[in-house]
């Protein structure tokens, strides 16, 4: 089977350019209010008391509470042709706790971009590269994220 | 919290205790506010339909954080989690158990770290691998 690519020139030129960095508090109720959304009772990420006889001195947001801070928009105009999307996965690094009042700054852009044949027809994976840097310029975290697009099935 | 795992007591090939969840609609809404993804999918059913979806959907960023639990639960206060990898192969909806498991399969010591690698992985409650991962954690020695 073959198919025309829905990856354009322009698409391609995306790879590589940085977002604009956006700053984030670090809230201790938004870790709370994540930690209970995920049904994670562990007291470190739920109870500033306890946690301040933990290893950590006071709480710490879990691993994947940095899901609910982003980049700035890219700097190119991308524009997936496909109108649903999914989300593939996620590849974290980490690297330093994350602590209420902390200062989050986060950059992204697009590391790779390729299409295959799957079973919502042509679908596009466009892989992420986002970076979490503290108010000290320490590098918190890193994720990897594919994205996946396809075009909805027409109504029967 | 739980007892803390040492380095010491573990051996690969051995399994990470489970974690059961039991996600609900209203659950993937108060993920969508705490995230902020708020994309249609996870909560609105006809929206899912016209996506081509069976029912509204986990988001997988749910996944990994129930991933995630599993290995910071595993690892303790003084175990560090280093590295988490999730593929969302299938989809799971609300409504029905899932389960999140691991098994150890290397350990080693490296730059004076107690390291762990783990296959990890979500599974319905037919049994089903929706989610496969993988994680890298450091562990405490006994006597630290």
């Amino acid at each position: 089977m073959t198919q025309e690519s829905a990856i354009t020139p322009e698409m391609k030129a995306a790879i590589g350019i940085e977002s604009d960095p956006v700053t984030h508090d670090v809230e201790k109720g938004a870790i709370i209010k994540f930690a209970e959304a995920i049904g994670d009772t562990n007291p470190i990420f739920n109870d500033e008391v306890a946690a301040r006889k933990s290893r950590y001195g006071g709480m710490v947001a879990p691993p994947t509470f940095l899901r609910s801070m982003s980049a700035g928009p890219l700097k190119v105009d991308f524009k997936s042709p496909y109108s649903a999307n999914l989300d593939g996965g996620s590849e974290w690094e980490y690297f330093e706790p994350i602590r209420p009042g902390d200062r989050i700054t986060v950059t992204t852009m697009i590391a790779d971009l390729y299409e295959r044949a799957g079973r919502l027809g042509n679908m596009l994976f466009l892989v992420r590269e986002t970076k979490y840097v503290n108010q000290f310029g320490n590098a918190v975290a890193k994720q990897r994220t594919t994205g996946i697009s396809y075009q909805p099935p027409e109504d029967e | 919290m739980a007892e803390q795992v040492y380095f010491e007591d573990v051996e690969e090939g051995m399994a990470i205790p489970t974690l059961r969840k039991d996600p609900t609609t209203q659950q993937l809404v108060k993920y969508a506010g705490a995230s902020g993804d708020y994309y249609q999918i996870h909560y609105d059913l006809g929206y899912a339909r016209n996506n081509g979806l069976p029912d509204v959907i986990l988001h997988g960023a749910l996944k990994n954080a129930f991933l995630g639990q599993v290995m910071t639960d595993f690892a303790g206060e003084w175990g560090t989690l280093k590295k988490l990898s999730v593929q969302y192969r299938g989809m799971d909806i609300p409504g029905t158990p899932i389960y999140g498991k691991g098994v150890i399969k290397k350990k080693y010591q490296q730059d004076d770290e107690n390291i762990v690698e783990c296959e990890i992985w979500l599974e319905d409650h037919e049994g089903k691998r929706t989610t496969p991962g993988y994680a890298v954690a450091a562990l405490p020695e006994r006597g630290d």
